[in-house]
């Protein structure tokens, strides 16, 4: 396995472009919380010809709904989501600046067409490990649509987030290359 | 006849929600810990390393284990010698289910409508309740909590008897490989062969309530289990998807007689976080 790299947010497209299918990161920093409904109501607001609630340049999106924090934590447990559901907002919101996303599972073709073009890293974290993942989350704070409860658009302080390289911006697939060695059907 | 207070019910439920999301159950870690040792893949050893970790946090710490604190699922098996008293079954379920979820700050993943308005309900009900009436005068809970990243990437398919054995490992295999990583694997898998189009599916949901480590009774389904499993760890799916031996840790089939016509076949998929409770009243 690589050896781990340390990333600071914002990650600039200079950074994002150096990390490699299959790298392990940390991410330290400020990254930003949005799933399903942020996701729909951002797009309609471009659609629509308004502005986001945020600046997205160089800032690194996580598909997260978490569960509701308890008393004295900053955010209850913390995985990532399937990011497949995002697909038909994705090349939007890259358009918008993202340099960084952070989800879980396969991409669309043009997802990955989008990633190659903006120079985007595409980072998984271990689904269904939202308990250990909250470790590394010090602050939670939403910024908009609080409406949509665990799908508010939120802003999240994290010290030695912990993720994977899945997709890199040459468009390098480590879900084709790790499970290529162990296909045996 | 015997008397039980629905509220009793409510308790029960209410309390099972959070254990079910807080304290994976041992069969499930035990797999997994097994599964570690095994896997051949660095990534996926770490993976599943990251995974056991997840859970001892969980446990020590009552902590969902997973964000995904799923929809509630019911299994009830009343029998018909209780006479339940105190209000409505369904409504003390709803509550136990609104009760555990706002209590044990589980996260509310119910939408209202499904279609237009997608409107949460704030409390994660309704349940999805299957009662059913049994002799004696017990009444069993069983419980699931269920995720949706693997509940998306389940499957029915309507076989026709000349598919056999064969379609049936097909269907499971396209199954699990167009799930990759996107079921959350270490993956457990419930399979629901037989009946109609709707009783194949409730068998498949039956099954991931079975331990991981009990095989069907019936010699020739405990076989197919076994091969099965091999089938799937060999895509090289792995933990994650990122590759490896384990795709899933177990696979349950349950069957039920069906038409001279028909072969109905379900797959219901789980994630590692494979959720479940049970109570007797």
């Amino acid at each position: 396995m690589a050896e781990v790299k340390r990333i600071t947010t914002p990650l600039t497209k200079e950074m994002s472009r150096s990390l490699k299918a299959g790298d392990s990161v940390l991410i330290t920093g400020t990254i930003y919380s949005a799933r399903d409904a942020a996701h729909k109501v951002m797009t309609e607001t471009l659609a629509r010809g308004e502005k986001l609630p945020m600046d997205f340049t160089n800032q690194i999106v996580y598909y997260l709904g978490p569960t509701p924090a308890k008393p004295g934590d900053p955010i209850g447990s913390a995985g990532p989501t399937t990011a497949g559901r995002m697909d038909k907002y994705t090349p939007t919101m890259i358009e918008q600046g993202l340099s960084g996303i952070i989800g879980k599972g396969y991409r669309s073709e043009a997802v990955i067409d989008s990633i190659k073009k903006n120079g985007v890293a595409y980072m998984v974290a271990i689904g269904g490990a939202g308990a250990l993942i909250a470790k590394s989350i010090k602050a939670y704070e939403v910024l908009a649509y609080p409406e949509l409860g665990p799908e508010a658009l939120a802003k999240l302080t994290v010290v030695d987030f912990p993720a994977i390289v899945a997709i890199d911006c040459e468009g390098n697939n480590y879900y084709e290359e790790g499970q290529k060695p162990y296909c045996k059907i | 006849m015997r008397t039980i207070e629905v509220d009793q019910i409510t308790q029960a439920i209410a309390k099972m929600c959070t254990d079910a999301c807080y304290y994976l159950s041992e069969d499930v870690y035990e797999a997994l810990v097994a599964a570690g040792r095994k896997e051949e893949s660095p990534l996926g050893k770490e993976i599943i390393g990251k995974i056991v970790e997840n859970a001892n946090i969980s446990k020590n710490e009552d902590r969902p284990i997973c964000q995904d604190t799923g929809m509630t699922v019911v299994f009830m098996e009343i029998g018909q010698d209780v006479h339940l008293v105190g209000g409505s079954l369904e409504e003390a379920v709803n509550a136990g289910v609104a009760k555990g979820y706002t209590e044990g700050y589980l996260r509310k993943s119910v939408v209202a409508e499904p279609l237009f308005n997608r409107k949460n309900t704030t409390n994660n009900t309704p349940a999805i309740l299957h009662t059913s009436i049994v002799p004696g005068d017990k009444l069993k809970i069983k419980l699931a909590p269920k995720g949706f990243g693997s509940e998306n990437k389940s499957a029915l398919k309507m076989l026709v008897p000349a598919d056999g054995v064969e379609g049936l490992k097909k269907v499971v295999l396209d199954t699990v490989k167009l799930a990759g990583p996107n079921a959350c694997p270490p993956m457990v898998i419930g399979v629901g062969v037989g009946g109609t189009m709707e009783k194949a599916t409730i068998l498949a949901k039956k099954a991931l309530l079975r331990s991981v480590n009990k095989r069907n009774e019936h010699p020739d389904y405990a076989n197919l289990e076994a091969e099965l499993l091999e089938m799937v760890n060999k895509t090289g799916v792995g933990p994650q998807g990122l590759g490896g031996i384990t795709t899933a840790l177990a696979v349950n089939v349950e069957y039920y007689p069906t038409h001279i016509a028909g072969l109905p076949v379900a797959v219901n998929i789980n994630c590692h976080a494979t959720r479940h409770a049970e109570v007797e009243l």
